[in-house]
């Protein structure tokens, strides 16, 4: 019964809203969602899940196709944030690349530049001091710390630990800080560039940063007491959304998820990149593959960055933070003033930027949802001729279909969480 | 005490106008009484949980922010109200009153207080006495159900329908669990009147806090009645049918403005109800120390101690809640199903029948300890042949 206000949309209407899941509806099911929420003929129900939905991190959609509240087909359906950054990419010059990048996967900013900048100096052949090689080192693994504190946040407001998410939040709130005193901003720092970083690190850096590994390590026991072992938490993700390496594997699955099916891969240690090879960590494994595994893996893997913190933080080594080429960094601001040649530098680089010699390159590095590669060619100029980044949560997330088949509605939400999946990133 | 036989003493001399009156004013009363603990309750579990969370929670409106939720109430009440065009729109219209009449009807019966006098008329503090009390409670939680169900599948939506489908499914089989845990308790007290059960859980000295309280004599029954009351009144970590992160809110996603207040409204009276109806069946209702020592007959002693010990106990048993909805992740649909058919309900059915077999026992003069013994073992014989016939999971499978 409608009220004579509103009358009832025409059926087209209802039908254009589904065209993206036609792929999964056969013809009566169709009519199910033209008819309104009554299966025709057969039981199940197609839902979407999203863009609008409180555990869907973001602007994701998913159409689950119910059997009563059990997930006969998942689907995920990504492009709702799609801002076009690598093709944005092409039109900024290489020292404006960064703010592009660092945008992308918005929880690990420092990742995406990380990689943008090593591609950049892989073209440009650059051969980094090594206080700038730690510095980077140093500043990537606080990020990752930053952004499992967030996972293990948004995990327990997606199970419903409300308590869980402000703790997560708490201590993510104080990583942030000290980023925002080494970088000058919390999230999207673009402090990591072609050629080195933007500043050094600020005088007290030391005693700050021990105060936040202590802080941050009684806060992992913390939340391992609240949650790791309560029983509602382990009924919840113990084997929910398994999934084989195998599988993983052939999906593209990097990262904690790939690390939770006991195959440990992490390219800290498969490629050593910066100066992993110099320090002194462990990869965390999962043996199940299943949504505690990951859980488990996400919080471990905080201690072993607090440990490659600490061991960064005793071995910082002393000189330049950038590489005194002044065709790639900008001379010093008090050099300005005094010399022709500094002034022309710092012009030239801030308006047209450096060239970068013809060629192509591909850079990945472990962010903290797995590998993110930068694919770059350049062409000469002072702009990207190509810019593309592989998003390891566009690829993460592909592993929906296959973990989330025959679990419940609710396993939907533990799975997705599980996945961490960074639209931003997917999208891109 | 022939007041305590069961009945309000309201009704002793026939029905006149004054009664009449006072009946009004006590319903008004005790409908005020519940709508200010629900305000107060909002701001307390909000500022609990802040407390437990670093947070500070709201301290803006009122006092330490204690009119925050009238705030919320007031603005609700003067958002638009919207009703989806595949709405089903009587039933639509309906289902929060029914879900709120059903919440409030339930609270009738809670006695909090003790006997009063008012001019001529002595009287409960409680606005009913039915000779069938908790059967009135069973009916009005299991009717409270409806305006749920009915909101859900008149909303004309998916995620309402399975919140719905959740919710009634829920409250029915944790029904039959508080209903049989209550048992435990009715067979002690021999009555089903509330008033004649705190009437039974008096105050004589310090040992009745275990002896004539029936936490400790009933302690199964009490134990399985917080958890199936807490699942029964959708709380966390039992709230499925709202379930914010899997159906974005279930069975009220459709509704605005003061439709959506008067669910909220419903859900904390019914955690009220359901805490008061904890503290009249186990914890002693509005007895308490101190009683003895005022003077006796003073108006202290009638009209403020018990009602002091009420509320005190009801808080207590509130902040209980409150407690777990900081701790507690929520539970899965089908294990909370799987608690409830395969765990609480043998287990209060089995609680029942030891307490029966034990008050038999003390009637005709057994061997109280030998007895218990001996109906305890034989409980835990059946519970674990009934555990050993349901099917496992990969059972299942294979029988299908």
């Amino acid at each position: 019964m409608s009220h004579p206000a509103h009358p009832r949309l025409p059926d087209e209407r209802l039908e254009r809203q589904t065209d993206e899941g036609d792929q999964m509806l056969t013809a009566s099911r169709r009519a199910v969602v033209a008819d309104g929420i009554w299966a025709d003929g057969d039981d199940t129900m197609i839902v979407n899940m999203g863009p609008q939905h409180p555990s869907t991190h973001g602007v994701l959609r998913i159409m689950v196709e119910l059997d009563g509240e059990t997930i006969v087909e998942s689907k995920p359906i990504v492009g709702y944030l799609h801002t076009g950054m690598e093709k944005t990419g092409e039109e900024l010059t290489y020292v404006q690349g960064g703010t592009n990048v660092t945008r992308m996967d918005y929880l690990s900013p420092l990742s995406n530049e990380l990689v943008y900048s090593m591609a950049v100096e892989r073209l440009l052949d650059l051969e980094l001091p090594p206080r700038a090689v730690w510095m980077r080192m140093m500043l990537v693994e606080l990020n990752r710390i930053a952004s499992h504190l967030l996972f293990q946040a948004t995990n327990g407001l997606d199970l419903a630990a409300t308590s869980m998410m402000i703790y997560g939040w708490r201590e993510r709130e104080l990583t942030l800080r000290f980023l925002e005193r080494v970088t000058g901003l919390r999230m999207n720092n673009n402090f990591i560039r072609p050629g080195g970083l933007a500043a050094d690190l600020p005088d007290g850096w030391r005693a700050d940063l021990d105060e936040l590994c202590a802080t941050i390590e009684r806060g992992v026991r913390d939340y391992a007491d609240l949650l790791a072992e309560n029983p509602i938490w382990m009924e919840r993700l113990v084997d929910v959304g398994r999934i084989s390496t195998a599988d993983a594997i052939s999906l593209g699955i990097t990262g904690p998820i790939l690390r939770a099916t006991g195959f440990a891969w992490d390219l800290r240690k498969a490629q050593p990149y910066l100066a992993y090879d110099q320090v002194d960590f462990d990869v965390v494994c999962g043996e199940h593959g299943d949504c505690y595994d990951r859980y488990l893996v996400r919080l471990h893997e905080i201690l072993e960055s607090v440990k490659i913190v600490r061991q960064c933080a005793e071995r910082m080594p002393a000189g330049d933070y950038r590489v005194q080429d002044r065709k790639v960094t900008p001379p010093p601001r008090a050099r300005i003033d005094e010399s022709m040649e500094a002034l022309i530098h710092h012009f030239k680089l801030f308006t047209e930027g450096f060239r970068v010699p013809p060629g192509e390159t591909y850079v990945s590095i472990e962010s903290p949802r797995g590998e993110i590669g930068c694919y770059l060619v350049a062409d000469g100029t002072g702009k990207p001729a190509r810019l593309h980044i592989r998003g390891p949560s566009l690829y993460n997330l592909q592993s929906l279909g296959t973990m989330a088949k025959g679990a419940l509605v609710a396993d939907a939400v533990a799975i997705v969480s599980s996945i961490d999946p960074i639209i931003g990133e997917v999208d891109r | 005490m022939a007041v305590f036989a069961g009945g309000d003493p309201l009704f002793d001399h026939g029905i006149d106008l004054t009664v009449v009156v006072m009946l009004i004013v006590k319903t008004f009363v005790v409908f005020g009484l519940l709508l200010v603990s629900v305000l107060l309750y909002i701001w307390f579990m909000r500022k609990v949980i802040a407390d437990m969370q670093n947070r500070i929670g709201p301290d803006k409106a009122g006092p330490f922010g204690m009119l925050q939720t009238l705030a919320d109430g007031v603005k609700l009440f003067f958002k638009e109200r919207t009703t989806p065009i595949a709405a089903d729109r009587p039933v639509y219209l309906l289902a929060p009153f029914v879900s709120a009449l059903a919440a409030f009807l339930a609270f009738a019966i809670v006695p909090f207080g003790g006997a009063v006098r008012i001019g001529s008329h002595a009287t409960f503090l409680q606005l009913a006495d039915p000779p069938v009390g908790i059967l009135w409670l069973l009916a009005m939680s299991g009717l409270g159900v409806y305006g749920v169900m009915l909101a859900g599948w008149s909303s004309g939506s998916k995620y309402p329908l399975l919140g719905s489908v959740r919710a009634s499914a829920q409250v029915l089989s944790y029904e039959a669990a508080v209903g049989l845990s209550v048992v435990g308790v009715l067979v002690l007290t021999n009555t089903l009147s509330t008033r004649g059960i705190v009437g039974q859980q008096a105050w004589h000295s310090w040992d009745s806090f275990v002896s004539q309280w029936l936490w400790l004599p009933a302690i199964g029954a009490f134990i399985i009645f917080l958890i199936a009351a807490t699942a029964e009144t959708n709380h966390p970590p039992f709230d499925f049918s709202e379930a914010e992160e899997e159906l974005a809110g279930g069975y009220h996603i459709e509704y605005s403005g003061i439709r959506f207040a008067i669910f909220y409204l419903a859900e904390f009276m019914n955690v009220i109800t359901m805490s008061a109806i904890a503290v009249t069946l186990f914890l002693g209702g509005p007895s308490g120390p101190w009683l003895t020592l005022v003077a006796h007959h003073g108006w202290v002693n009638v009209w403020i101690v018990p009602v002091f010990w009420f509320l005190l106990k009801l808080w207590a048993v509130l902040y209980g809640t409150v407690w777990i909805r900081a701790s507690l992740p929520r539970l899965r649909y089908d294990l909370l199903m799987n608690l409830g058919w395969k765990v609480l309900i043998e287990a209060a059915f089995l609680w029942a029948m030891v307490t029966g077999v034990i008050v038999v026992a003390r009637d005709r003069g057994w061997n109280v300890y030998l007895t218990a013994f001996a109906a305890g073992a034989a409980a835990l014989l059946v519970y674990g042949f009934l555990m050993a016939c349901v099917p496992r999971a990969g059972e299942l499978e294979e029988i299908r």
